[in-house]
């Protein structure tokens, strides 16, 4: 059989060879911008997707464009993944004007009205219940669209996960739900948070169905969602799908991570990466060589460094623009502001 | 014009928005069969149904959450949180959603949403159900908060916040429901702006700023006080957030004293902060420091005669008033 024509899973090669560039794709570009947080040109917060690239990129291919995607603060990867410019995305985390949300949002608050990436939500949860209402608007205006609400283990422990969820089972909204479950809530290991050991009884107790799913292997991420998105669509209601996973680095750039040992680490390093795990299938199933690989890497890399150079060369938002979009009226908290206060006659 | 209730002017208000846009909606506790806890939704379910009139079920995180996501994929919702008390529980989608979305997401999103509630003591509903929180929420960037007092500004102002593209908290009184004012024909199109004051009563010797249910008690303390010759004028703020500063400036220019009358509690909440306002942006023009008549700081008694003295009143606004205008003030 030619190379051209080898598949896996249903996916033509291109298909397929695109899921790795996108996985590549997110870990360079999220280690770029570790290597940038450590020069001090990215602030604030910055938490890293390497490891999980998997699950958001398995899952996120499996939508149309118009679906949508509401995140967490762990949202890079989910952004690049939804086809948001990875310029427009290290330029944000960069704080500058050209970054997809003018430098207001930072790391945690990507957002793409376009590519329908509706943030990079920092509360824990919040985007759980925000969903369910996306999911609403949508049966309400009778679209065929749906919602990719995605989210970490810490998220279930959250009053939000419970209303969001009870909700979107009674009206049947249009919502997939994704835990990326890669163990740790910041340090606290998911054992000691939950009181049972999957989301398993968590999706029954609202009539969801659940499915458990590697998150480390991108294609069954894949599918898992494709299916719930035909449940979704076709009026079914939400599905709840667990991935597990690990994050390679600490909880963000400022975690020395000491609530685990470095053996487990090395241990999902060495054996549980799931880039390295798509490429030897690739290989085994005769859809990528050696060269291929190469060459995505490649391109990756050209694209992050590109990314990089217009973050530095983009300039910061003017002064000007601190006032910019607080309320579409600009009237703040006074509905008056020129008047200077004159002295009394 | 016809007299019509506070309440009977806000259902006006909703069933015209959702007449004419198809996109608005409610939802809340209890909203439809129910009629809503205050009334105000009776008998929309029959005209709009079960899609546009949406019971939810009691949690309000996700009542919030829902009103603002589907805001974000194109609707317009109005949400009833059951009372202020509750919109607790709502908070975090209120101030760390809606608040924040159209800022932090470099302009590309809005969210059109109007929260409605009543808030404020006065029916013996205890400590958890009688409270204001509007100055937490006016504290807030990226929020309006308006508090109409009678059954026309309810109208049209419900009307505008329905048709502003920024979330807006329309804060009620459970003691306003009933309330009658005039008001145009059902129909008879008209709206009011967010963030304009209004002078309900002229006056040239003290203004009294003040609003929601307060304005009407301190009408009735301004005609007791015009009895003995003292002319105060009734400033209604209407909106916390904007506040219409120039209508407050103009009237402290004109009358030179000030009391402030709120019913909630008076430490770091409205009152000092219009107070402060007026300090910042026309302290030359004050003849007296500023008065303000406001709640007593505890939590709300359930026990009649207990609330009654927790609730600021009539002769507690002429106290106030006649603290810092002259005996004389009638021959000036």
């Amino acid at each position: 059989m030619a190379i051209r024509e080898a598949t896996l899973a249903g996916l033509s090669r291109e298909q397929l060879l695109d899921l790795y560039y996108q996985m590549t794709l997110i870990r360079q570009f999220e280690e770029k911008a570790a290597e940038a947080y450590t020069l001090g040109k990215i602030g604030g917060f910055l938490h890293l997707y390497i490891g999980q690239e998997a699950a958001g990129v398995g899952a996120i291919s499996a939508l149309r464009p118009s679906d949508y995607v509401v995140s967490s603060y762990r949202e890079h990867g989910h952004a690049i993944a939804k086809g948001m410019e990875p310029r427009a995305v290290m330029a944000e985390l960069y704080g500058k004007a050209t970054g997809s949300s003018k430098g207001k949002g930072g790391s945690m608050h990507m957002f793409s009205a376009e590519k329908r990436l509706f943030g990079g939500q920092a509360i824990v949860g919040a985007q759980l219940v925000i969903a369910a209402g996306m999911g609403f608007g949508i049966q309400y205006e009778e679209r065929d669209d749906i919602v990719l609400a995605l989210f970490g283990d810490g998220a279930v422990d959250e009053g939000a996960f419970h209303e969001g969820l009870n909700l979107a089972s009674l009206w049947k909204l249009p919502v997939v739900y994704l835990c990326e479950n890669n163990q740790y809530s910041m340090g606290m290991a998911v054992k000691k948070a939950w009181s049972v050991e999957s989301l398993e009884p968590r999706a029954a107790a609202y009539g969801i169905p659940y499915v458990r799913v590697d998150g480390m292997d991108v294609l069954a991420v894949r599918q898992a969602v494709e299916t719930a998105t035909e449940r979704a669509r076709s009026g079914g209601g939400p599905t709840l799908i667990e991935a597990a996973t690990y994050r390679f680095r600490g909880h963000s750039m400022a975690d020395p991570a000491i609530y685990r040992t470095r053996e487990e680490e090395s241990q999902w390093k060495a054996n549980r990466d799931p880039i390295r795990i798509f490429e030897a299938r690739l290989k085994e199933a005769g859809v990528a060589r050696d060269a291929d690989i190469r060459a995505s890497d490649e391109r990756a890399a050209e694209v992050v460094e590109d990314a990089a150079a217009f973050a530095d060369q983009s300039p910061f938002p003017e002064p000007g623009a601190l006032y910019d979009d607080v309320l579409l009226d600009g009237a703040g908290a006074i509905a008056w502001r020129d008047k200077p206060s004159t002295p009394r006659d | 014009m016809r007299v019509i209730t506070y309440r009977d002017a806000l259902r006006e208000a909703i069933r015209e928005e959702m007449r004419r846009d198809q996109r608005v909606y409610i939802l809340g506790e209890d909203i439809a069969g129910y009629g809503g806890t205050y009334s105000v939704t009776k008998g929309l379910i029959e005209e709009f149904g079960e899609k546009r009139v949406r019971d939810t079920p009691l949690a309000e995180e996700v009542i919030a959450g829902t009103a603002i996501g589907s805001a974000l994929v194109g609707l317009r919702p109005i949400c009833e949180i059951m009372t202020m008390n509750f919109s607790l529980l709502a908070s975090d989608q209120i101030v760390n959603s809606a608040a924040k979305f159209h800022y932090m997401f470099g302009g590309q999103t809005r969210v059109p949403v109007v929260f409605r509630m009543p808030g404020g003591g006065g029916a013996q509903r205890g400590a958890q159900h009688s409270q204001f929180f509007e100055s937490w929420y006016a504290h807030v960037p990226g929020l309006k908060v308006v508090m109409p007092a009678t059954p026309y500004d309810a109208k049209g102002m419900l009307k505008s916040a329905v048709r502003d593209d920024d979330p807006v908290m329309f804060v009620e009184h459970e003691l306003l429901y009933n309330v009658k004012g005039e008001v145009p024909d059902e129909g008879v199109e008209y709206t009011l702006p967010l963030n304009r004051g209004d002078i309900k009563r002229q006056g040239r010797d003290v203004t009294l700023v003040t609003f929601s249910r307060m304005v009407h008690i301190c009408l009735q303390a301004a005609e007791e006080l015009a009895k003995e010759g003292i002319e105060a004028e009734v400033l209604d703020m209407r909106s916390i957030r904007p506040v219409d500063l120039d209508l407050i400036t103009e009237s402290v220019r004109k009358t030179n004293r000030v009391v402030v009358a709120e019913e909630g509690w008076k430490y770091f909440g409205t009152g000092q902060g219009i107070a402060a306002l007026i300090y910042e942006h026309a302290f030359d023009y004050l003849d007296a420091p500023i008065g303000h008549v406001t709640g007593k700081d505890v939590p709300m008694p359930y026990s009649k005669p207990l609330e009654q003295a927790a609730l600021p009143s009539r002769a507690d606004v002429i106290a106030a008033v006649k603290a810092i205008v002259p005996a004389g003030a009638a021959a000036r």
